[in-house]
């Protein structure tokens, strides 16, 4: 088996290893934290706590 | 399942601020500095090195009009989203709907076609070592992963490792022009032999213009960053205008060194041009910075496409225009980690599809749908919200001149497309009329009206 071949082969690996990775970590954040915490992200949020503490 | 949930907290989860002015010159300039390295070329086949050259200058013209226009409003909207968020507020859902579709296709698209290409150079290479024939998707799919995992992370590691591969591949740029001798005419460059005039006339040149996009096609996506930069208001406007600088010089010094060394009728259809001029002149360093040059510039562009097309289906998601289910935001990395987890499977598929040429008209076509709304958009933005009613990072000179440019030239563009691919441009439009009527009759009642527009805006002046 020639070098390219294991290149090849090996990138097939570390992909699927990463995908794997990311979806065991996206199932562990699910299972660990509240999902309307995890959505409660607002546009503008910065900017509008900024013009309430100048009330 | 033993593993505690945690309560929601009363704070909000964001997207972590932490881009300064080079990361946003790094995303922007690392998505477009690809199409100097392959892809700008075949408008040399519609118009000759000079009508190539005029479209570079043309199409600048048009993409400086873009900068400048996003710079404005990114620096009163800091948000995800980009020019999504700009079209929510200043014109309405379904223009925003469309904007965002145009943005989350471009760049996966985009991010498809590097990808492609990635695999392609890799075959290449072992093509040259005597391996004929081998697959290229697993390459493909190997720089998909790992920037797609990259992008998960975090956007700082992410942002930072496109700065340096992105300042990589333009030095390179700077050092072949070095090296290929430009102040001794007729030594290793040969523009008086090699360019002939326009060999398809003024009509070659307007034909040119849609390849001459390739130039700069993604700068305007340094916007969607907007909310992770630490001070959006500088940060945009610096690292957009500098880096729309940086093209230029790129782009013209890229056709200089091209145009001197390879006939236009060979740089006109060249996968590699620069990595071809570099191996003309049978210089191994050259050759070698060239080569690791067009990767990274192939690298640099898929990971800012990675980062723009997550954050607007993120931005989507968050208003319910999409599931919000996409909307999350991770705790520890904060990053939009589930949209970047969704895009991937459709660039591997459009990546494995191996149509490069469709793939890139329909990303070009986007960019441009997009631009069309960006010259309307400007107009009454500042009819709206006109100077002084707003607090603006940036303001940009001789209004309305750039938006009416634009709007010009983009016709122009559209033109252009038309003459080479006319059946692309009406089937990518009867795509996002039937994609508006879906919005339109059935997403939309999702949609939780008041809580999209939570920027502390003043009323606009009329309403």
């Amino acid at each position: 088996m020639g070098f390219w071949q294991i290149f090849s082969d090996l990138s097939w690996a570390v992909s699927v290893l990463m995908a794997v990775w990311m979806i065991y970590d996206t199932w562990r954040v699910q299972q660990e934290y509240d999902e309307s915490f995890l959505m409660s992200s607002r546009e503008g949020a910065e900017e509008l706590s900024a013009k309430e503490t100048d009330k | 399942m033993s593993a505690q949930v945690i309560e929601a907290p009363k704070q909000h989860i964001s997207l972590k601020k932490v881009l300064s002015p080079i990361h946003i010159w790094g995303l922007g300039v690392g998505i477009v500095l690809v199409g100097e390295y392959m892809g700008w070329n075949f408008s040399v086949a519609k118009g000759g090195a000079l009508g190539s050259l005029i479209a570079c200058w043309v199409i600048g013209l048009l993409y400086t009009c873009v900068a400048m226009i996003d710079s404005e409003v990114t620096s009163t909207v800091a948000a995800a989203g980009g020019q999504y968020t700009q079209a929510k507020h200043i014109i309405g859902p379904l223009m925003a709907f469309n904007v965002a579709l145009y943005l989350v296709l471009a760049y996966t698209m985009l991010e498809a076609a590097d990808a492609t290409v990635f695999g392609d150079l890799l075959q290449e290479v072992a093509g040259n070592f005597g391996v004929a024939n081998l697959d290229p998707r697993p390459f493909a799919f190997l720089c998909i992963m790992f920037l797609a995992w990259l992008n998960y992370r975090g956007v700082f590691i992410t942002l930072t490792f496109n700065f340096v591969i992105t300042a990589f591949a333009f030095v390179a740029i700077i050092l072949v022009f070095f090296g290929v001798a430009p102040w001794s005419p007729g030594v290793v460059l040969h523009h008086a032999d090699l360019i002939h005039g326009l060999p398809y006339g003024w009509i070659g040149i307007i034909a040119a213009f849609q390849f001459g996009m390739w130039y700069y096609l993604g700068i305007e996506g340094t916007c969607q960053a907007a909310e992770e930069c630490r001070s959006a208001a500088r940060s945009i406007p610096l690292g957009t205008m500098s880096g729309m600088i940086t093209l230029v010089i790129a782009a013209s010094l890229t056709w200089y060194i091209c145009s001197g060394l390879l006939p236009w009728e060979y740089l006109g259809q060249a996968t590699t041009p620069l990595y071809d001029a570099a191996r003309v002149t049978n210089s191994t360093w050259m050759q070698v910075v060239m080569f690791v040059a067009t990767v990274f510039s192939n690298l640099a562009s898929a990971n800012g496409c990675i980062n723009d097309a997550s954050r607007a289906w993120f931005s989507l998601s968050r208003d319910r225009y999409m599931p919000p289910v996409f909307g999350a935001v991770h705790p520890r990395y904060r990053t939009p980690y589930r949209s970047v987890l969704f895009l991937i499977p459709i660039a591997v598929s459009f990546a494995f599809t191996n149509l490069l040429d469709q793939i890139i008209t329909f990303s070009i076509l986007s960019g441009l749908l997009g631009y069309t709304f960006m010259s309307i958009n400007m107009m009454r933005f500042r009819r709206l919200w006109p100077l002084g009613s707003i607090h603006r990072g940036y303001i940009h000179p001789f209004h309305p001149l750039p938006a009416v440019m634009l709007f010009l030239l983009c016709t122009t563009v559209y033109f252009a497309t038309y003459l080479g691919y006319g059946s692309q441009l009406l089937a990518i439009m009867a795509f996002f009329i039937i994609a508006s009527l879906w919005f339109s009759l059935h997403r939309y009642k999702f949609v939780k009206r008041g809580d999209q527009f939570t920027m502390p805006w003043p009323r606009p002046k009329g309403y």
